[in-house]
């Protein structure tokens, strides 16, 4: 109660300044894939990111907030809409969620422009990591190449020299490639570019058998990484060439639809439920407690997220219309992160240590990532020199 | 590579071999999507968007009773009559309303089904996939080819689709129901006229149709990723293949799938080299793998030019 009082006299304190905020509870607004078959995504971050307030009874950092999410269903353009109500209407001062790059696109750089601050749970384009970067756009998750990088670097350091790589034909798919080989120094078997949503792998596996590389990377994300996965298993292929990935394809809910075929495949991730911390075994005990699953990477950073809100809240007693002040708090994360380890860099997105997980059978006959090996150690990403801020 | 001439290596014919193989099996699995499609289009001239939903049906119940029973041919039993029933209720309870509408009005409610059955499998059964794996008897590879083992599951889904071309020629070649069905395709009042109940034999072509579907997924099931939304991604192909084949043609069906599935494969695995020969290897591999995204489409397009109602139309 006292802290609520405190929180009102806060606000009211800056009410002249800032806009015609109530003595309500700080209000955040989620936009996120809640429906379409990547919904799994968005439920995840809402999962983790409620966790988070759950356990503050409510408050986040110590500040009573009130969470609004709504589904954007993979399109900018309802992203958009969603963005323009929660500022115009609700008066919201932080907006969160988005899973998909081209929707984070379309509305992180106006709504930051506006004076809201964004705190990105997943979504890491380059460009708002480079050229476009923002004083009020933070990114608690990744920049979109980093997962691809780390399965680079440990392709590299095991001597592998021979690669065949395969992702989708659209950005994400080019830049997931470029990112392997930003640190992947050996040859190239092959790089395919197959159609977005292809669901039959067979024709390509036969061109890659017979091209014969040493290993196989693939940046196939959802269903066509299921599909690529079992195929790739059953034409007997995993036997004979390793594969590896960026973690998208093996959390721990995709694992389930794979299945054995998924065992021994090792992949990039900035987050595993092993990692051993404090923070992230009170995370996973209390995920797996309330909603009867392990978690996955997206309700990890839904989880930091909240705690990164949480901090700057905290350090400013609620009162975001301070920006600068809020804005210094966010830059300090000063919050227990589920991977330990955890700052930001000039551009506002992570420096952190980056892991090579491996897929492998519980004693139960299902499948889960272990934590092999850190690949990076504070790695950050190759966009933030290009970053004026 | 050496001496031979123009003669390409062994181990490329071995490749073309196998990505025929692997044309033919898609072309299969388009083929049990479009039977029923084109039945239901050519006999009901009803155009149903939700088709891809009882491929849905039938790979989520095939999932689902294989892993509660651990028998992946208990879940093929079970998917064929839920299939079959879903699609029979479908009929009865919405279709039948609008035969004597016009297409865009179909074309509405059936949309409106693929929303329905989507949502409705995220609440049975939550957003994330299903699995379902090849039954021990059907895993490993076979080497029909010397040197490129081919996966025994891709083998039986071949042979299943011969089944199926096989009971439906026999159906309609040599049953009185066969013949109803045909008969109704070409006059409606006529055979009505002649006391067969038009009515009973609609619902019975649905619901054959919504049971080839469902072997479809069920089919599939193994192979691709089981989820909310996976009949819309074969839905596409398959109204290509019945636009090609003549719509309500079986036979224009078969030859078309047969030929959709070889043109996507062999366009995936060959155009981005073709182009390699007169472009630079970077642009190549991008018009290439864009090209062939669109081979099918350019089929379908050049077909409709010579053929403006598909290879076979209208004739079961």
């Amino acid at each position: 109660m006292t802290n609520r009082v405190l929180c009102v006299l806060a606000l009211s304190a800056g009410l002249a300044a800032g806009p015609a905020a109530a003595e309500a509870p700080v209000k955040i607004g989620m936009i996120t894939t809640l429906s379409t078959k990547a919904g799994y995504l968005g439920e995840d971050i809402r999962d983790g990111f409620q966790l988070a307030i759950d356990q503050g009874d409510g408050k986040l950092g110590g500040i009573p907030v009130e969470l609004m999410v709504d589904d954007d269903g993979r399109k900018p353009g309802k992203g958009k809409q969603i963005a323009e109500r929660y500022i115009k209407r609700d008066k919201a001062m932080i907006l969160t969620g988005i899973v998909f790059s081209n929707v984070a696109m379309a509305v992180v750089p106006k709504v930051v422009r506006e004076g809201v601050f964004y705190i990105s749970p997943n979504a890491g384009p380059s460009r708002l990591a480079g050229k476009g970067c923002h004083e009020n756009y933070f990114n608690v998750a990744w920049q979109n190449d980093n997962l691809h990088e780390a399965a680079g670097q440990y392709v590299n350091d095991k001597g592998f020299k021979n690669v065949y790589l395969l992702a989708p034909n659209y950005p994400a798919g080019k830049d997931a490639l470029a990112g392997f080989k930003r640190f992947y120094k050996g040859k190239i078997a092959g790089e395919v570019y197959t159609r977005l949503g292809q669901s039959d792998y067979a024709a390509e596996l036969a061109t890659l058998r017979a091209a014969k590389p040493d290993a196989v990377f693939f940046f196939l994300p959802g269903g066509m990484g299921i599909n690529f996965l079992k195929q790739y298993a059953q034409a007997g292929l995993n036997k004979t060439i390793p594969v590896f990935g960026p973690a998208f394809s093996f959390d721990e809910r995709l694992l389930k639809a794979v299945g054995a075929a998924a065992v021994g495949v090792r992949n990039g991730s900035q987050w595993s439920h092993d990692l051993d911390n404090p923070a992230n075994k009170v995370f996973v005990e209390l995920f797996r407690e309330t909603y009867g699953r392990t978690p996955t990477l997206y309700a990890s950073q839904g989880y930091d997220a909240a705690h990164l809100i949480g901090s700057a809240l905290k350090a400013t007693g609620g009162d975001v219309s301070n920006k600068d002040a809020f804005r210094s708090a966010l830059v300090k994360a000063d919050f227990a992160s589920v991977r330990g380890k955890f700052r930001f860099g000039s551009n506002h997105h992570p420096i952190q240590d980056i892991y090579i997980r491996e897929v492998i059978e519980t004693p139960e006959g299902t499948t889960t990532n272990r934590i092999e090996t850190k690949v990076f150690t504070d790695h950050a990403d190759a966009y933030a020199p290009e970053c004026r801020m | 590579m050496e001496g031979t001439g123009v003669r390409p290596p062994i181990s490329t014919m071995l490749l073309i071999l196998e990505q025929l193989m692997n044309g033919l099996q898609l072309g299969v699995m388009l083929f049990l999507m479009s039977a029923g499609l084109t039945l239901v289009f050519g006999i009901m001239r009803v155009i149903n968007l939700a088709h891809g939903s009882f491929y849905m049906v039938g790979a989520y119940t095939a999932a689902t009773v294989t892993q509660l029973t651990g028998s992946f041919l208990l879940g093929l039993l079970a998917a064929l009559p839920v299939a079959a029933a879903v699609g029979m209720l479908v009929e009865a309870v919405v279709l039948r309303r609008l035969y004597s509408r016009d297409h865009l009005d179909q074309v509405l409610a059936t949309f409106g089904l693929i929303l329905f059955f989507n949502e409705l499998t995220r609440m049975i059964w939550g957003r994330q996939p299903l699995f379902m794996d090849v039954p021990d008897w059907l895993s490993g590879t076979v080497e029909i080819i010397p040197g490129a083992p081919y996966p025994s599951y891709r083998l039986a889904v071949i042979g299943m689709g011969v089944l199926v071309a096989v009971f439906l020629y026999l159906l309609f070649t040599r049953t009185r129901l066969g013949m109803q069905i045909r008969a109704g395709a070409s006059n409606r009042e006529m055979i009505a006229a002649l006391g067969v109940n038009i009515r009973f034999l609609y619902t019975l072509v649905f619901g054959l149709g919504a049971m080839l579907a469902g072997l479809a997924g069920v089919m599939a099931g193994p192979i691709l990723a089981v989820e909310a939304g996976m009949g819309e991604e074969i839905l596409i192909l398959t109204f290509v293949v019945i636009v090609i084949g003549g719509i309500g043609s079986i036979r224009g069906a078969l030859i078309a799938a047969l030929m959709v599935g070889m043109v996507d494969t062999l366009g995936r695995v060959f155009l981005p080299g073709l182009l390699r020969l007169f472009l630079p290897v970077a642009e190549a591999d991008g018009i290439g793998a864009s090209l062939a995204s669109m081979s099918v489409y350019i089929l379908m397009a050049a077909i409709l030019v010579w053929r403006p109602r598909g290879l076979f139309p209208a004739q079961i």
